[in-house]
């Protein structure tokens, strides 16, 4: 798919970003945009500083170097709540989701619906298992929302866990490793989740190890090794195998 | 690349459960409900003095003794935590509600001048306010019951002590709390307010007991806090993925202080209660009683590992140590065998719930 959006503001900028660990730089000079509506795959080595990229951008950490900007504006991230706030959020790899729940219960957990009955309020059961519900449908994922996650495919709790990005009517989302320990066909509808997102407009960071799937769902591919930034390109003008040389570093840059 | 267009969502692979396989029936509680409806015909077949007014009383008002306290202690186990302080507790707040009771209608002492005169005939203590003195006692027995819950859900929630070691620690402190301000006698509730002390504590309603009453009111309480409350919500959270609910923005900090004193509060509430039944507080009441507590909180489908349990299967875990000890008595069972056997169906309760979920 084109990216018809590179004219517009990019959502998300870094410029000159770097970040040392005592004596060690994890991240050098790194200089990144993310347009609205893309789907962009991270891609690099164990240690080339995909992570702390990730952490900079949800807030864990500040950056070393450089700036954060987002839609425009400069930003300083303390806590990963600051992130939150303007939209962006994360899909962790582990998911974050108690199993003991049904899928509304985790997709509003610590947002939920309440209604006031005197002093007392009272979740909105229905109103949350009937949004949830939608967000299902607009992802398109078979996940029934009063199924507990215990239940579930590896397939249908990403789907609970982005379902919970759309709640908070993310504009990045940012998936570490989302397709790395399921079965071929849940790998798909992961695949289908995220088009789903950019569909809704989102922004889509896709850190993986698996080049299969990145280049199955990306607009564009960026390479990190040794903490800085070796390629930036649309996926269709690149290749897997000029991606493995340039994440081994048998291609220096691209 | 193009979305590939796909059907409208279907449900193809999950249909509804079977009835027998969900709700209720598919819980711990439920097996133990049923093992519990069995075990009251092998009651009535064994004697016929189960089924008797007197003894279903009798019988209720046994185990409402330690269904408040379980079910205080539910909440925590559904956090993953473990509350062992409950039955010092139970001692300590009972103690602390018949001293203040005692003192209070005692002129002389500190403060009594606020809440007692004597009468004319120069013997008699009369209450200025009648129910004062007991409200004021109630308050500072469950104020204690506050502050040791505090103590424990400080230590787990904030210091991130394990919540075994810490409620290991509280049960010997508050254990030593108890003697130390009875000097190891006990006290008395005592005072012009003795009678209403004791007709809300070992007093009865049309025939129920009123301990029995109680429960109901706060297990419904807790059934609705646990299915149709945030916080509640929370405790499962918490109690399923602790580092998830955190992430997630889950104040968990707060939420697990929340429960031990909920837990210690009603331990609390649990040993004024004994302590109006048994017309004292010695200083080594309740002891080892945590342990029924727990007992009665898994067998009822309370789960250590956390994430589950709820308020109906806490009190059938009560009913069913009780139904057994009052069965063997009847039976003339040496009653010695009781603890034998309450250790047996703790497993037993476990074990069936273990074969459940390997087989679905």
């Amino acid at each position: 798919m084109e990216t018809t959006t590179s004219g517009d503001q990019p959502l998300l900028e870094l410029k000159g970003i770097g970040k040392d660990f005592g004596a060690v730089r994890a991240l050098q000079g790194v200089d990144l945009s993310i347009y609205p509506g893309e789907v962009v795959g991270i891609m690099g080595d164990n240690g080339a500083g995909k992570s702390t990229l990730v952490k900079i951008v949800a807030g864990n950490f500040p950056a070393t170097h450089g700036d954060v900007r987002f839609e425009g504006e400069l930003v300083h991230f303390r806590h990963p709540i600051d992130a939150r706030e303007v939209g962006i959020e994360i899909v962790y790899q582990d998911l974050a989701l108690a199993d003991n729940l049904t899928a509304t219960a985790n997709v509003y957990l610590a947002r939920e619906l309440k209604r006031k009955f005197g002093p007392f309020s009272f979740l909105d059961h229905k109103k949350m298992a009937n949004r949830a519900l939608e967000i299902f449908g607009e992802l398109r994922s078979e996940t029934r929302p009063q199924q507990l996650i215990r239940q579930m495919s590896g397939g249908q709790r990403q789907a609970v866990a982005i379902a919970r990005t759309r709640l908070a009517n993310a504009k990045l989302v940012m998936m570490d490793e989302p397709t790395a320990a399921i079965s071929v066909r849940q790998v798909a509808q992961v695949l289908s989740l995220i088009r789903g997102l950019r569909d809704q407009g989102v922004a889509v960071m896709l850190i993986s190890h698996r080049m299969p799937d990145v280049f199955a769902v990306s607009d564009r591919i960026i390479v990190f090794r040794r903490g800085e930034k070796k390629a930036d390109k649309p996926i269709k003008d690149s290749s897997p195998e000029e991606v493995t040389a340039l994440i081994t570093g048998a291609k220096e840059a691209a | 690349m193009s979305v590939p267009q796909q059907a409208p969502v279907s449900y193809a692979n999950i249909g509804r459960e079977r009835w027998w396989r969900r709700g209720i029936f598919a819980s711990q509680a439920g097996y133990v409900t049923a093992a519990l409806l069995v075990l009251l015909v092998i009651m009535h077949l064994a004697s016929p003095y189960f089924f008797t007014t007197g003894n279903l009383q009798n019988v209720a008002k046994n185990f409402s003794f330690i269904a408040i306290a379980a079910l205080g202690e539910t909440f925590v186990i559904i956090t993953a935590g473990i509350d062992l302080s409950v039955g010092s507790m139970m001692c300590f707040s009972a103690m602390i509600t018949s001293m203040a009771m005692t003192s209070l209608s005692t002129p002389g002492m500190l403060g009594a001048d606020l809440f007692v005169h004597v009468a004319a005939d120069g013997k008699t203590v009369v209450a200025n306010a009648p129910g004062l003195i007991l409200l004021v006692s109630l308050l500072a027995g469950m104020g204690v019951a506050l502050i040791v819950g505090l103590v424990n859900g400080f230590c787990v929630a904030v210091l991130g002590l394990s919540p075994f070691v810490t409620t290991l620690g509280t049960l010997s402190i508050v254990r030593g709390l108890a003697y130390v301000v009875s000097n190891g006698r006990g006290s008395f509730p005592g005072g012009p307010d003795v009678d209403y002390y004791y007709a809300l504590t070992s007093g009865s309603l049309f025939g129920v007991p009123a301990p029995f009453l109680y429960l109901m009111f706060f297990a419904v309480v807790m059934a609705i806090v646990l299915h149709h409350t945030a916080f509640g919500r929370h405790v499962f959270a918490i109690g399923g993925n602790e580092k998830a609910a955190e992430m997630t923005g889950v104040n968990v900090t707060r939420v697990k202080i929340s429960v031990y004193v909920i837990s210690a509060l009603a331990a609390g509430l649990q040993g004024i209660i004994i302590c109006g039944w048994l017309g004292s507080a010695p200083a080594n009441m309740a002891i080892s009683y945590e342990l029924n507590v727990i007992a009665a909180a898994v067998i009822g489908g309370a789960n250590l590992a956390g994430g589950v349990g709820g308020p109906l299967g806490a009190i059938i875990g009560c009913i069913l140590l009780e139904v057994i000890r009052n069965g063997l008595v009847l039976a003339q069972v040496n009653s010695y065998w009781q603890q034998t056997l309450v250790g047996v169906i703790i497993i037993a309760a476990v074990l069936v719930d273990r074969i459940r979920s390997r087989m679905s």
